[in-house]
């Protein structure tokens, strides 16, 4: 041992300020400092707007002062029928979109971990809606393929003697998830290949040699292999899908049944309501439900990583 | 043996053609909306909007987005914004991330867990629940419509995956060149560079392009808080879309000209981010 190490050792033990384990946190402080400040701090503040109704006062002709309003807020959200129909948008955009970009991503996934001629290609295809601007994706699917003035879609329905459907119209929700669904299957079945690549094949082997079929072998080794996979996916692709934002902008600015949680959280402030008191309460509505969901998706992380230590 | 060993030659051969064939089909359809997108913008607007190609391909499109009306965002003021954005807030998060993923990993602090559960969960908070003092206070210091904003927003989202990521990859570094250096009183920056970095140099990388992807295509923050001067790329693109005459061509070209950049990132590092996202969780 060094003089230097030793040195370490000894102040670890003394217990001064620049002791081993301070020495320890000190690189982690400065990413801490800042997630906290950028992210907890105003979360605090969005806390104590939510008892007063604060407005932008650039944004109203008579300034009101701000002042406290006890649980006002809170209570108009609950008889607001308007904010339970978000919440129920946003419940079925995000399983909806989760759900079938899974199934396509595992789909993908089991035909690309065969070898077959151009298999990289293939690939390269697949994973490129992942790397489009969702603002672009949105644009890209409203314009040119849902559009009835434009839309290849309805040059099919038409060339197959079929009558047009206004896709985006009639169909809001269901418009926005097919996009969705279409930029977050490459998403689901990267993850899903990582899996199906780090299975041990010799166990595979074994199975074979034994004289399973495909379909077993499927059903009994690569399925629950699969499963940290899936869940992983689902939770990090239902991160990303309930909050949101782009396509509802672009494609339909919000109108009926496409409205979810957060578009409508920014519809009543800073997208023209300019209501911060009462928009910060329905935040923090949002936040209670998210950090419920989020306890149970932590929960199963913790899993993972405890599974990782065991091995 | 191998897979599969116990169907004939030609039969194994036939189901590895069709899934061939079918993965073929599967990517075709996939990526059929952005190959249509790509040659619309050739074609010229009458030809776009009737969906038809009596006036042939050209390049012409493309030089129509470079030159903007006068007082409307043009492509470069766009482009310019974008970049900065982005690699300065790449930059930050790399240098706030990677030595918290070395608290984490390397020499891990106690209840290490919860501290990146922390950092996680930051991931799971609504943007909702913070934006309004982000707001508040970023029109009150006169941010609105800077880079500047942009840039300290976008460290916020991308963190927590940077640190994630980076922190699987410092586990891979073998513990025994970390004992050793620091048996040689290597200082805390030496060993990131000389013995931590040149290993975990691909991860860190892969981390990079993800942080750059999501900084490039980001939409949301960027309307909201930088709708005048400092406007990025997304916003570019939809000032694009116009509700008078035909701009269907126009907008096409837009869109790839805004996309290519990331794309092309993409593709050239499609295998590393797939260990990178999935060893993020998993290692």
């Amino acid at each position: 041992m060094t003089a230097a190490a030793a040195d370490v050792a000894l102040k670890g033990r003394v217990g001064d300020p620049f002791s081993s384990a301070w020495r320890r946190r000190l690189p982690l402080l400065p990413a801490l400092l800042y997630a906290v400040a950028i992210t907890q701090l105003p979360f605090i503040v969005s806390i104590y707007y939510s008892f007063t109704n604060l407005k932008d006062k650039t944004q109203s002709l008579i300034p009101e002062p701000t002042k406290f309003v006890g649980i006002d807020n809170y209570k108009q959200i609950f008889t607001d029928p308007f904010f339970r129909q978000a919440v129920w948008t946003s419940v079925q955009m995000t399983v909806l979109a989760v759900l079938l970009s899974l199934v396509f991503g595992t789909a993908f996934a089991i035909l690309l971990d065969r070898k077959f001629l151009g298999q990289g290609l293939v690939r390269t295809l697949l994973i490129t809606p992942f790397l489009l601007m969702p603002v672009v994706a949105a644009l890209i699917w409203k314009q040119q393929m849902f559009s009835s003035l434009f839309g290849i879609l309805d040059k099919i329905l038409t060339f197959l003697g079929l009558s047009s459907v206004q896709f985006i119209s009639a169909h809001p929700l269901g418009s926005i998830v097919t996009v969705l669904v279409w930029q977050w299957t490459p998403f689901m079945m990267l993850i899903m290949l990582a899996g199906l690549q780090s299975q041990p094949g010799d166990i595979l082997e074994a199975a074979n040699v034994d004289g399973a079929s495909g379909l077993g072998i499927f059903r009994q080794l690569t399925l629950p292999h699969l499963r940290r996979y899936l869940e992983l996916g689902a939770l990090l692709g239902s991160i990303y899908i309930v909050q949101a934002f782009d396509p509802i902008d672009v494609m339909t600015g919000g109108g009926p049944g496409s409205t979810n949680v957060p578009y409508y959280v920014f519809q009543d402030s800073i997208g023209g309501g300019f209501r911060y008191g009462s928009a910060s309460a329905y935040a923090i509505v949002v936040v209670i439900f998210a950090i419920i969901i989020a306890t149970l998706a932590l929960r199963l992380l913790s899993s993972l990583f405890k599974d990782e230590e065991r091995a | 043996m191998k897979r599969g060993a116990r169907l004939g030659v030609g039969e194994r051969r036939s189901i590895a053609i069709g899934i061939g064939v079918l993965a073929w089909v599967v990517a075709l359809i996939w990526i059929f909306p952005i190959a249509w997108t790509v040659l619309t913008s050739f074609k010229t607007e009458q030809d776009a909007a009737a969906q038809t190609f009596h006036q042939g391909l050209s390049f012409g499109r493309y030089s129509d987005i470079a030159h903007s009306i006068p007082g409307t965002l043009s492509l470069q003021t766009a482009f310019t914004n974008s970049l900065v954005v982005v690699v300065v807030s790449t930059l930050i998060v790399l240098l706030l991330a990677l030595p918290a993923a070395y608290a984490l990993a390397i020499r891990p602090v106690r209840k290490w867990r919860d501290v990146l559960f922390f950092f996680i969960s930051t991931k799971f908070l609504p943007v909702v629940a913070s934006i309004f003092p982000i707001y508040v206070y970023a029109e009150k210091w006169n941010l609105i419509g800077t880079r500047t904003i942009l840039v300290v927003l976008y460290i916020a989202i991308n963190l927590p995956l940077a640190i994630w990521m980076t922190r699987s990859f410092f586990m891979e570094v073998p513990r025994e060149l970390i004992e050793a250096a620091e048996i040689d009183g290597t200082s805390l920056v030496n060993q990131l560079r000389s013995v931590i970095l040149p290993i975990a140099a691909p991860g860190i990388a892969a981390t990079a392009l993800l942080c750059v992807i999501f900084a490039w295509n980001e939409y949301f923050y960027a309307i909201q808080l930088n709708f005048a001067s400092g406007s990025t790329m997304p916003q570019w693109v939809i000032s694009n879309v116009s509700t008078r005459g035909n701009f269907l061509a126009k907008l096409s070209a837009a869109s790839i000209v805004a996309c290519l950049p990331v794309v092309l990132a993409g593709w050239a590092a499609q295998k590393r981010m797939i260990r990178g996202l999935s060893m993020g969780a998993l290692k």
